[in-house]
C-alpha cells in the first residue's frame, strides 16, 4: 500500500506524478490531504505542489498526446468522482511508458475511463450552458444559480463570455460555493462572504426588476403553447431534462399569475 | 408587460408549433462586435416540450392571418380561429429579452400570408435586419421564405438569417394540388433553387475575398408532412434523397400529421403517426451518416418501412450474405452497418484494434449493443451465437427477447419440473 496525498489542485496532482517518477514509488491510492485518512499500513507521501514540476509533466504530456486528450484529462480532474486521481495517474503513466500515442487504446481500462469521465463532464457542461436561467436584478446584473454534478464552472466561462459580451452577468455554484462574474471587460472567479443558499436561487422580490417577472411569465406562456398535447410523451421529456434540472427552469415552476 | 402581448404570444406560438424544425446548429456567426449573442458551433436545446421536442428557438408566426386555404394547416383561412399579429418591435423585444435570460438560441420566424407574399416577406426581413443592425444581435435567426416572394427579398433575408427554409409539406405534386390549391411545386422549388445558388455563390466569393458577405451560413432546410396524404415511405425518402443531392439541403424534417382539421380533403386518423415518423427519421440518418443509398433502404418490394424494427436491422435481415462481419478486420463502412453498432462505437473499434485484438468484453465496454449485434458479428472468428438462425428467428429474438421463443405455458411447465426435481 502506498498512499500519496496532494492539495486537491490539478497542479498538485501533476506534481505528484513527477515525484512518483522521481522516487520510483508508485501510488496505490491518492487522496486530497483535506479528506485523507492516515494509512493503516505503510507510509504516506505528502506531496507539496510545485508549479515547475507540474509544468514539466504537462509539457511531457503535450509531446505525447493531442489537445483533445489533454482536455479530457483535465475534465477527468473536474469530474471529482471517487478514485479519479488514480485514473489520471494510470492514464499519465501509460502515456509516458508507451512508445506510441495511447489515446485510441480503448482496450486499456484507464483510457476508456478517462474518455467516459470526460464525456460525463462534457455533458454536464453542455447542460449548464442550456438549462441555466438568468434573472435580471434591479442594478442590471443577470444572475444565475446552479449546483452541477461536476465542477464545470471553469468550462463554461468562455461560452458565456462570448455570448453575453454586452451585459453584466454572474453564475454561482452553490455546491462548491464559488462563482464566475463578468463585468463587461473580463470574467473572474468570485466568492461571497455570506454564501447564498442552495436550491433554485430565486431572487427576492426587492432585488428583481418588474420586467423580470413579466418575461418569466411570457416564457411560461410560450412553453405551454409550443407543446402538442396529441404527442404527449412524459418519458421522453424526462430523458431529455432529468428531474434534477427542473429546479433551474422557470417553465417547470408553478404558473405565475398575471 | 401588457395582456395583449401574452395573448398574441399564446396564439402565434401555438400556430407555429407544427413546424418541427428547431435546430440552432451550423451557424458561424461570432460575437464580433461586442454585441449580444454568439451562434458559432453547436446548437443548444434550452428546454424540451412535454412531447419531448427540443426548444431551442423562439418559434412564432408574425401573424396567423392567411389568404391561403391549405387543408392540413391550422392557419388556413377557412378555419374559424382567433387571429393575431405581432408588430416588428414586439418580436424584437421578445427575442432579445428571452436571449438575455438564456431561454433561447435565437428566433425562428414564419408567417401566414397576409396581403401578398412580398408584403409578408418584407416584414420578416425587417425583424431580422433590426435585430442584427440596431441590437447587434449575433444569435441564431431562422427565417421561413414565403412561397412566391421575390428573389431580391430572399437574397436580403439570407444576409441577416443563419438559415432559410421553404416548406414543401406535401411529398407529391398530386397531393399538393388536392390539399393546397393556392400553392404549386414550381413556386416552392424555385426559391429553394434560388437559395441554393446564392449559397454556392457566397461560398465561392468567400474563397476569393475574406470580406465577402455570408449568406445563410447554416444552409437551408424543409419539412414534409407524413400521413396527411397517400405517399408511401419510398416516395418520401426518394424525395428527401433528391432534395439532399440536388438542392444541397442541410436537413429535411418530417412532421407526423396531427389531426388538427376536420377538412374532408384529409384522411381521418385518430392520432399522429409517431412511430412511422420516427422510422423515417432513422432512414434519413442512414442516408446521411451511415452511407446507405436510398435504394438499399426501400424498394418496390418493400415500399414501406417496418414499424416494429429499425431500418438498419431491417436491411441487415434482408442482406444476411454480408454477415457475419469480423470486427478485428472489417472496414469501418461495414462495421457501421452492423445493427447495435453506432458511429461512436464503430470509430472506437477501428481505433482500439490497432493496439490489441478485440474481444467481446472490449466491445461491451465501448458501448456495442451485443443483444442486437451478436447475430451479425464475430470477434477473432468466435461468435456468441452458435446457431445459424434464419432472419425471421433473429427478428423474433430481438423483438421479444431470448425467452420468448418458448411459449409462456412451456416456461411455466419447465419451472414446475425444476421445482419437483
Amino acid at each position: 500500500m502506498q498512499l500519496y496525498t496532494y492539495d486537491g489542485t490539478f497542479e498538485g496532482l501533476l506534481t505528484l506524478l513527477f515525484e512518483a517518477y522521481e522516487r520510483k514509488v508508485w501510488p496505490t491510492n491518492i487522496e486530497a490531504e483535506q479528506t485523507a485518512q492516515p494509512a493503516l499500513f505503510g507510509q504516506t507521501i505528502a506531496v507539496v505542489t510545485d508549479n515547475d514540476k507540474a509544468a514539466r509533466v504537462w509539457k511531457g504530456l503535450q509531446q505525447r498526446l493531442s489537445a483533445t486528450a489533454l482536455k479530457q484529462l483535465y475534465h477527468t480532474y473536474l469530474w471529482e468522482q471517487p478514485g479519479f486521481e488514480m485514473v489520471i495517474y494510470q492514464f499519465i503513466k501509460l502515456a509516458f511508458d508507451s512508445n506510441e500515442n495511447i489515446e485510441g487504446n480503448y482496450t486499456a481500462p484507464c483510457v476508456l475511463q478517462v474518455q467516459q469521465a470526460a464525456k460525463q463532464v462534457h455533458r454536464e457542461k453542455h447542460r449548464m450552458e442550456a438549462f441555466v436561467r438568468f434573472q435580471q436584478t434591479t442594478d442590471g446584473l443577470y444572475y444565475a444559480h446552479i449546483s452541477p454534478d461536476f465542477n464545470v464552472l471553469p468550462l463554461i466561462v468562455s461560452h458565456f463570455t462570448k455570448r453575453y459580451a454586452d451585459q453584466r452577468w454572474a453564475v454561482y455554484d452553490s455546491n462548491r460555493q464559488y462563482g464566475i462574474y463578468y463585468d463587461l471587460s473580463t470574467t473572474r472567479f468570485i466568492t461571497f462572504d455570506a454564501a447564498p443558499r442552495k436550491g433554485r436561487g430565486e431572487l427576492p422580490a426587492h432585488a428583481k426588476t418588474t420586467a423580470e417577472d413579466a418575461y418569466q411569465k411570457l416564457w411560461q406562456v410560450y412553453f405551454d403553447n409550443v407543446n402538442i398535447p396529441e404527442r404527449k410523451n412524459p418519458k421522453l421529456h424526462q430523458r431529455h431534462i432529468p428531474k434534477r434540472y427542473w429546479k433551474y427552469l422557470s417553465e417547470k415552476q408553478p404558473r405565475l399569475l398575471q | 408587460m401588457n395582456e395583449r402581448v401574452i395573448e398574441k404570444l399564446s396564439i402565434l406560438a401555438d400556430a407555429a408549433k407544427y413546424d418541427v424544425s428547431c435546430s440552432s446548429s451550423g451557424g458561424k456567426r461570432k460575437n464580433h462586435n461586442k454585441g449580444l449573442g454568439n451562434a458559432e458551433g453547436m446548437g443548444i436545446c434550452h428546454s424540451y416540450t412535454e412531447d419531448g421536442r427540443c426548444v431551442s428557438l423562439l418559434k412564432i408566426l408574425l401573424t396567423n392571418h392567411c389568404i391561403f386555404d391549405c387543408a392540413y394547416c391550422v392557419t388556413r383561412k377557412s378555419n374559424d380561429i382567433k387571429r393575431a399579429a405581432f408588430t416588428v418591435q414586439e418580436v424584437v423585444d421578445l427575442t432579445i429579452n428571452f436571449y438575455r435570460r438564456n431561454y433561447i438560441e435565437g428566433l425562428f420566424l414564419s408567417s401566414g400570408i397576409f396581403s401578398n407574399a412580398d408584403y409578408t416577406m418584407e416584414r420578416l426581413v425587417r425583424v431580422a435586419k433590426k435585430l442584427r443592425q440596431e441590437h447587434k444581435f449575433n444569435g441564431y435567426i431562422h427565417l421561413k421564405t414565403i412561397p412566391g416572394a421575390s428573389e431580391e427579398l430572399i437574397k436580403e433575408a439570407g444576409l441577416y438569417a443563419d438559415r432559410l427554409s421553404v416548406n414543401i409539406e406535401l411529398p407529391s405534386e398530386k397531393s399538393l394540388i388536392a390539399l393546397a390549391p393556392e400553392k404549386n411545386y414550381s413556386e416552392i422549388l424555385l426559391p429553394m433553387n434560388n437559395i441554393k445558388e446564392q449559397l454556392v455563390q457566397a461560398k465561392e466569393e468567400k474563397k476569393l475575398f475574406k470580406s465577402a458577405k455570408d449568406f445563410a451560413p447554416a444552409g437551408q432546410s424543409t419539412q414534409l408532412i407524413v400521413g396527411a396524404s397517400s405517399e408511401n415511405d419510398q416516395q418520401i425518402l426518394q424525395l428527401s434523397n433528391d432534395l439532399y443531392k440536388n438542392y444541397s439541403l442541410k436537413r429535411v424534417y418530417y412532421s407526423g400529421y396531427v389531426p388538427i382539421s376536420t377538412d374532408n380533403r384529409l384522411p381521418i386518423i385518430s392520432e399522429p403517426p409517431i412511430i412511422r415518423e420516427n422510422r423515417i427519421y432513422q432512414a434519413d440518418w442512414l442516408m446521411r451518416f451511415y452511407g446507405f443509398d436510398v435504394k438499399e433502404i426501400l424498394d418496390e418490394h418493400n415500399p414501406n418501412l417496418d414499424l416494429d424494427i429499425d431500418p438498419k436491422l431491417s436491411w441487415a435481415l434482408r442482406n444476411r450474405h454480408f454477415f457475419p462481419v469480423e470486427l478485428n478486420t472489417a472496414d469501418y463502412e461495414m462495421i457501421l452497418r452492423v445493427p447495435g453498432i453506432g458511429v461512436k462505437s464503430a470509430k472506437k473499434i477501428v481505433s482500439a484494434r490497432r493496439f490489441a485484438s478485440l474481444n467481446y468484453e472490449h466491445l461491451k465496454q465501448m458501448g456495442v449493443v451485443l443483444k442486437r449485434a451478436k447475430y451479425f458479428i464475430t470477434c477473432n472468428h468466435k461468435s456468441l451465437q452458435p446457431y445459424d438462425f434464419d432472419s425471421q428467428r433473429i427478428r423474433n429474438k430481438i423483438l421479444f427477447g431470448d425467452g420468448a421463443v418458448r411459449s409462456p405455458l412451456l416456461t411455466q411447465q419447465l419451472d414446475l419440473f425444476r421445482q419437483v426435481g
